[in-house]
């Protein structure tokens, strides 16, 4: 895919922004917005009280339908029940248990970092455990499927806890209507390799903000992978954290957003611990009017944190007129003992010469746009490692396709926010 | 036997300063199953202007002139058309598919091509036959469409798919170039293996003589300034190995 970069950004940097993964280089953008003093001085609480009602002045809320959203900020009233419909299934190795927060001892690696969070975590009374035992090496895929309901509002929260150099998947689906806040809090034993795949599959009037916080264990590999699909608006903030040093760790994410629908990925990966590794991407494709994605990609190297290597890359393809991207990278360095840190962001439409070049060979248009789409797609959505889901996933991203094919791709409106990179420190490092 | 003829073509591309530039000044050039034709000319001669246009790369406009397929009018066509009515380009610098692997596509290509899948035991037994001509290893099928394929790759993965799809007609632009001697003999015993087996026609555009040591073109065009400045037989390319273009440069 050929990049088209176009950018209305106020303070116009490069918008594509490839630093190399080795040899970190000096960024000068500093011109760009910087929401906070620092990202690590963002408000974390599990007091609602804690979080306003956002009114959308706010630097975190700017981008997010706020009145579409309105029913996540409201406190749950006492005598509501707000349990959400879940239903976990896998290998019997895994163990699988409910009870209040406390009971499960959630909270260790999750702490709300905005109001939906903390009501979500506050209206919670039955919360899920699913728990990888050490030691333990998966051969199948735990699946939890959460059930929303029309008119009705969820909260929940899942904790998956991944024992010392376990090995395992979790497939995490969301279905159904009506409105989620869930928090998702992801422990990830030493020397454990985990990976969850948390999948937006929401029907057209769902709206969903979830908060995913990933705690990668030393010497650990994590991977966290949001798929979002469905929903009319769907936001979802995966953090990642390290507990000890030499952890490795992807965030990873793919979505399709139609007419009026919205898409938010924001991650933020939190660097303090030595030689660990994180590595960001997510791909989008967008369509229709009003079709709206929003990535923001905040990374933090804290000033303990030597020897940390990071990349993280969005990539939107605009299929149509109307829609638009929001793509903003940021990236804070406080030390220069680093072995890399680097991050693009494009968003393009499609590149006449690939479809050329199928063409060429035979297809027909609406074919060659199929395949330029799957093959998008393919690298992340087959990093899941399940050939059934991924199938079924592309499946359903190239019906979304049909929708507008033979799509107007002359005309296309890209707004890229450019980027925001606030550098403290940034020297050469072997 | 079937014949692909180009009549007075004529082409321009737009420039980026919004105008409007003529390349093609009246191409003529008639070729029939089986025969290989030898396009060659200088730099900027218009050679893959040429190439383009017949396969209906949109960047290039016809202004007036000719191209037909056994009467049939290959202008009409949409780009995946002409394919299908049996028209074949290995380009010069084929395009990188992220994410679509090259098993993928030849199979995807065969199917629109054929306008049925082809069965699955004896086309992965063909690929993998056509593959082994080539010397590409088994494990290019799995990498994706021209992603960091090497100059000499390109090109035999352009060969291959010509080899697979089995075109009346194939153009060649400068599949010879960035091949080392050895790649050049394998690519050219590919497309001499084509020859053989489906009777294709072949335009071969090159730059260098030194492929035709290896495919023998019946007729040799030279082609300078957007037309086909003079035609003969296979010792008009011995007389360029010797003079090169200057001769016809100068006229022109
Ligand atoms: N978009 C364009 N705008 C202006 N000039 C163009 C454009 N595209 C092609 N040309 C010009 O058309 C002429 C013919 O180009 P073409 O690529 O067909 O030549 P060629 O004979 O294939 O050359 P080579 O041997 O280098 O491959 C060149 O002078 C080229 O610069
Ligand atoms: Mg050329």
């Amino acid at each position: 895919m050929t990049a088209v970069d176009e950018t209305t950004d106020p303070n116009p940097t490069d918008p594509v922004t490839e630093t190399p993964a080795n040899g970190a280089r000096a960024h000068s953008h500093g011109a760009g917005t910087v929401p906070d003093a620092s990202r690590a001085e963002r408000v974390t609480s599990y007091d609602v009280a804690d979080f306003a009602v956002p009114r959308g002045r706010e630097e975190e809320w700017k981008f997010s339908p706020l009145k579409v959203l309105a029913p996540l900020f409201a406190e749950a009233a006492a005598d509501a029940d707000e349990t959400a419909h879940v239903e976990v299934s896998g290998p019997d190795a895994v163990e699988h248990r409910t009870g209040t927060p406390a009971e499960i001892g959630a909270g260790a690696g999750f702490r709300p970092g905005d109001r939906a969070a903390a009501a979500s975590w506050a209206a919670t009374t039955q919360a899920h455990l699913v728990r990888i035992p050490a030691e333990a090496e998966l051969d199948a895929p735990v699946l939890v499927t959460v059930r929303g309901e029309a008119g009705r509002t969820t909260s929940g929260h899942l904790l998956i806890e991944a024992g010392h150099h376990s090995k395992g998947l979790v497939v995490l689906d969301h279905v159904g209507g009506g409105a989620h806040r869930g928090g998702v809090e992801v422990r990830v034993g030493d020397g454990a390799q985990v990976t969850v795949v948390s999948l937006q599959e929401w029907d057209d009037d769902a709206i969903h903000v979830g908060q995913h916080d990933v705690l990668v264990g030393r010497d650990a590999f994590a991977r966290h992978i949001a798929v979002s699909l469905g929903g009319k608006a769907v936001r979802i903030s995966a953090n990642l954290r390290y507990a000890g040093p030499g952890g490795d760790a992807q965030l990873l994410g793919v979505y399709f957003a139609d007419a009026a629908q919205h898409l938010e990925h924001r991650q933020f990966v939190d660097h303090e611990a030595t030689n660990c590794k994180s590595y960001v991407e997510y791909k989008g494709a967008l369509q229709g009017e009003g079709a709206h994605a929003v990535w923001i990609g905040d990374v933090l190297i804290r000033a303990a944190a030597e020897g940390t290597e990071t990349y993280e890359l969005n990539r939107n393809l605009l299929l149509t007129d109307g829609a638009r991207a929001d793509s903003v990278p940021n990236l804070e360095i406080e030390t220069g003992e680093i072995v890399g840190a680097g991050h693009a962001s494009a968003t393009g439409r499609f590149d006449d010469e690939q479809l050329f070049y199928l063409q060429s060979r035979g297809m027909p248009e609406a074919d060659a746009r199929r395949l330029v789409v799957r093959g998008f797609f393919a690298d992340i959505i087959g990093r899941i490692g399940l050939p059934d889901l991924a199938e079924r996933l592309m499946a359903t991203i190239e019906t979304e396709l049909a929708a507008t094919m033979p799509g107007a791709h002359d005309a296309l409106q890209a707004v890229a926010t450019g980027t925001s990179t606030t550098t403290q420190t940034t020297t050469e490092e072997n | 036997m079937a014949t692909l003829e180009i009549r007075d073509l004529h082409v321009t591309v737009a420039e980026a300063d919004g105008g409007v530039k003529e390349i093609l000044r009246g191409v003529d050039l008639t070729i029939r199953s089986g025969e290989v034709h030898a396009i060659m000319g200088p730099n900027g001669s218009g050679k893959s202007t040429l190439a383009y246009s017949i396969a209906g790369h949109p960047k290039y406009t016809v202004t007036s002139g000719s191209v037909t397929l056994d009467g049939e009018d290959v202008l009409a066509m949409t780009v995946d058309e002409r394919a299908r009515a049996g028209l074949f380009l290995a380009m010069q610098y084929p395009v990188e598919v992220p994410g679509v692997t090259v098993s993928n596509f030849l199979r995807t290509a065969k199917t629109a091509v054929d306008g049925e899948a082809p069965k699955l035991r004896t086309w992965v037994k063909d690929v993998k036959q056509a593959m082994d001509d080539l010397r590409m290893d088994p494990t290019f099928a799995e990498r994706n469409v021209n992603e960091n394929f090497s100059g000499g790759e390109k090109k035999r993965h352009e060969i291959l798919q010509m080899e697979l799809l089995k075109p009346k007609f194939a153009v060649l632009d400068e599949t010879d170039s960035g091949l080392d001697v050895d790649a050049l003999k394998v690519v050219s015993e590919g497309v001499n293996r084509s020859l053989e087996r489906t009777d294709v026609g072949v335009l071969l555009i090159t730059h260098y003589t030194r492929i035709l040591r290896y495919i023998k073109p019946q007729f040799v065009h030279v082609f300078v300034d957007g037309r086909v400045a003079e035609q003969g037989g296979p010792e008009l390319a011995d007389a360029l190995e010797e003079s090169g273009y200057d001769r016809f440069l100068a006229k022109a």
